[in-house]
């Protein structure tokens, strides 16, 4: 029987990592992940999991030993947070290069400067295109199912990838909520055994890993990864589907909520989801057609079935919980115009950015842009494309 | 040699076959050639030692000849060489002569 | 038993590190790699920093090593050995694997005393079970001679060029041996390839210490040092007989000098060679040639007595 707990997004990835009782786990601390790692330590330090730890001096180092411990053939792990995924970034690319399929939480906060802890989605956006897998979960519950799922997806022979699984600081990783544990054998059944693909450490066969790649040859290398990364969905929906035989909680490339007869919608990603659904209910009641799009498999971006999904509507907000300074709107914003410029058929569109450093999400700003929404598929104007929410003057 | 496309590269650009900078002479390089001279040799394989290119042969403890598929002509074997009673048993020449 | 340390026994081995390879003409590195390789008998497994022996020994479908390999990054060839090691460890205490495998990591002066300081430092305060093998030519080679904090006093390089307001490198060279010694690994030493048996002793002897061990080995670069092709191994001679690169190991707390010159050197002997330090030897210079030689003198001083200071008392 599954457990039911009451527990925090942090303690529920734990439990998962727990789980799936990894080979190597690389840890460092960094707010508000810590507490990851502080209790998988705790693990490996009462014997409950077989793994051995490497209790490194930085996130660059974490990444960098999570290289080494992959390649030499086994499951590996370690989890960040803003600053240390930032400092991890050079090697993001060389895991993903490399095709080990290492798994990371990243427990979203804001990256400096100014210096803040607390939850948006800077981090996990700055390594939107470093050729890892991102699976993005809205609660503590999803958080817990996206970590086991990663695994599979990650070490699938046809893909041989790393995969974040990115939830939202504090918002999340720190508050207390109910959901529900597997049993462990469930977990490690569903996760089976690892495979190896040219390990290091079979001195039979030396292998070497890492080798200059010059103008012959490096972009056919780009095109593999590329086309790597056009199985990965396929993959994330059947894992998705053996999952959901397991427990009955349906996962996809995304979720959509009261969206097929809907005339407006928001997208928008995480723990903001869960009051937008909120707001959307009482909206649904006053009998505005309103629905929601939430990305899980961020990266890489089902743009088609997105654009599917969407493409009815009359008018669509893109609520970002980053900017991308520079690049005009969101960065979530780019990816559903993107999906949506393929349609023939598309709906109006504005982006809003919110809460920033962890600036609270609350109904009124939704409330706020499913106003704005409904008077846009009335006028069929777009008043302004990009704005600010909940920011002072 | 024919270029793979990009659905026959190994996952990851991982090599694995080991040694294979083996196919890639090196001997091209040389401007100037080491010259063995057997009868002033004993043998004493400082030149194998300290040869940057693996590229003096030697059989159950003897030298042999260079290879030159892959010397490139650096001329330490020849600083290094003790040779016979002052007389080297290595020098260098320049190519093609 | 492990082939004994003579040219004989050991020229029958197979070469792990082999032709084919890119390094430059008489290029010091790949014949430190050879040694180092050739003393011990155990299999093992290597990571290397980015730089010269990176980029020349693994090209494309190309690879030199006859031994499993990975390269990673500049600055993490110690975190990256660090993680190939505890994958290791991991197996094998779960019963997946039982060989007796040794892990060697390898990286050039930028890559060890620079960027890769923070890395190497943590890996070998974690303990794992590891050699870390600096081949120190003492500058950034691979992209061009570009000072590092391992380049001697007064060397001509890229980015500290002698003119007219700057006679070459001011500071003096960090002393990376000595830092790694205070990290109170078991086993820290210097080495040179002119001195071969020296080297593959340390080497040994390093493999059958349990824990972190850290090796220096000069590396003589024919390219920034502005030298002959053929003088790699005559010129790291000259630097251990000049005392400018000492042979000695640090053994649990204890130093030995290895190898004491019969006369010691001057200097001068190990810079005139070189193009480097050609403009040390004009007359405006010649406080900085002095200035060379009191640091050599005061370093190797230091180091004898620290050898009579940390020496065993006799009962």
């Amino acid at each position: 029987m599954p457990k039911i707990v009451a527990v925090t997004g942090n303690e529920a990835v734990a439990e998962a990592l727990r789980q799936v009782n990894p080979d190597v786990c690389a840890a460092y601390p960094i707010t508000p992940q810590t507490d990851i790692m502080q209790r998988f330590s705790s693990f490996a330090a009462n014997g409950k999991v077989k793994t051995e730890m490497i209790l490194v001096e930085s996130e660059h180092s974490a990444m960098s030993a999570c290289v080494g411990a992959s390649a030499a053939g086994g499951r590996v792990i370690t989890a960040t947070s803003s600053q240390g995924l930032a400092l991890m970034w050079e090697i993001l690319w060389i895991a993903s290069g490399d095709r080990l399929p290492i798994v990371m939480p990243l427990v979203n906060r804001a990256l400096s400067a100014p210096i803040n802890i607390h939850g948006d989605h800077s981090d996990g956006m700055g390594a939107r295109d470093c050729g890892w897998i991102q699976l993005w979960s809205e609660n503590a519950q999803e958080a817990y199912d996206n970590t086991i799922q990663a695994f599979r997806i990650a070490e699938h022979l046809d893909i041989r990838l790393p995969a974040m699984v990115c939830m939202d600081g504090f918002i999340i990783s720190h508050s207390i909520t109910r959901m529900e544990y597997l049993e462990d054998e469930k977990v490690k059944s569903f996760v089976g055994e690892f495979k190896t693909l040219n390990p290091l450490l079979d001195i039979e066969k030396p292998v070497s890993y890492g080798p200059l790649i010059l103008t012959d040859y490096y972009m056919e290398y780009r095109k593999a990864h590329e086309h790597v990364m056009s199985k990965v969905p396929g993959v994330v929906k059947q894992v998705a589907d053996e999952f959901e035989k397991m427990t009955g909680r349906k996962y996809g490339l995304f979720e959509t909520y009261r969206l097929d007869d809907a005339e407006v919608g928001i997208v928008v990603l995480n723990s903001a989801a869960g009051t937008t659904k909120d707001v959307i209910d009482e909206y649904r009641a006053k009998g505005i057609k309103a629905g929601l799009l939430k990305p899980r498999l961020f990266r890489p971006f089902p743009y088609a079935e997105v654009g599917d999904a969407l493409k009815h509507l009359k008018a669509v907000c893109v609520l970002d919980r980053a900017d991308a300074f520079g690049g005009s709107f969101g960065p979530l914003f780019m990816d559903i115009a993107s999906s949506l410029y393929i349609q023939d058929k598309k709906p109006l569109m504005f982006n809003r950015i919110y809460g920033l450093g962890g600036r609270d999400y609350m109904p009124d700003q939704a409330e706020h842009v499913l106003n704005e929404l409904v008077e846009t598929a009335k006028t069929g104007k777009v008043q302004s494309v990009k704005e600010y929410i909940g920011v002072r003057e | 040699m024919k270029q793979k496309g990009w659905k026959e590269l190994t996952p990851g650009a991982v090599v694995t076959e080991p040694g294979s900078s083996k196919q890639f002479k090196t001997g091209s390089w040389r401007a100037f050639k080491p010259r063995w001279i057997e009868e002033n040799c004993i043998h004493c394989l400082f030149c194998w030692v300290y040869c940057p290119d693996m590229a003096i042969t030697v059989k159950d403890g003897k030298r042999g000849e260079f290879n030159f598929d892959y010397c490139k002509g650096c001329g330490i074997c020849a600083l290094e060489c003790p040779g016979k009673k002052g007389n080297k048993a290595i020098v260098m020449e320049e190519e093609g002569n | 038993m492990a082939t004994p340390l003579s040219l004989k026994e050991l020229s029958k081995k197979e070469d792990r590190l082999t032709s084919g390879h890119r390094m430059c003409s008489g290029c010091g590195a790949p014949t430190v790699v050879k040694m180092v390789m050739l003393a011990t008998d155990y299999p093992v497994i290597a990571s290397n920093a980015t730089g010269c022996l990176e980029v020349s020994t693994c090209i494309q479908q190309f690879t030199s090593w006859n031994i499993p390999w990975i390269h990673n990054a500049f600055e993490n060839a110690a975190a990256t050995l660090s993680g190939v090691e505890t994958m290791y460890r991991s197996l094998k205490k779960q019963g997946k694997i039982d060989q007796e495998i040794k892990f060697i990591a390898f990286g050039g002066d930028g890559g060890t005393y620079d960027i890769g300081l923070q890395s190497l430092s943590g890996a070998m305060e974690r303990g794992h079970d590891m050699i870390y093998v600096c081949y120190d030519n003492g500058a950034y080679m691979n992209t061009g001679i570009q000072r590092s904090s391992a380049t001697p006093l007064g060397a001509d390089t890229t980015t500290c060029p002698v003119g007219s307001a700057n006679p070459g490198k001011v500071q003096e060279r960090k002393d990376l041996t000595r830092i790694m010694a205070a990290h109170g690994i078991p086993y820290v030493a210097q080495a040179s390839p002119s001195n071969w048996a020296d080297l593959m002793k340390k080497v040994r002897k390093a493999h059958e210490i349990k824990g972190p061990k850290f090796l220096n080995i000069i590396a003589p670069c024919n390219r920034g040092w502005r030298s002959k092709t053929d003088d790699a191994i005559t010129l790291s001679r000259i630097a251990v007989d000049t005392c400018y690169w000492p042979l000695f190991e640090i053994e649990n707390g204890v130093t030995k000098i290895t190898y004491k010159p019969k006369e010691k050197k001057p200097l001068v002997d190990f810079l005139k060679p070189q193009g480097r330090f050609k403009h040390l030897f004009a007359p405006e210079n010649e406080w900085l040639l002095q200035k060379a030689q009191e640091v050599v003198d005061r370093n190797w001083d230091r180091l004898l007595r620290e050898e009579e200071f940390t020496a065993p008392k006799s009962e």
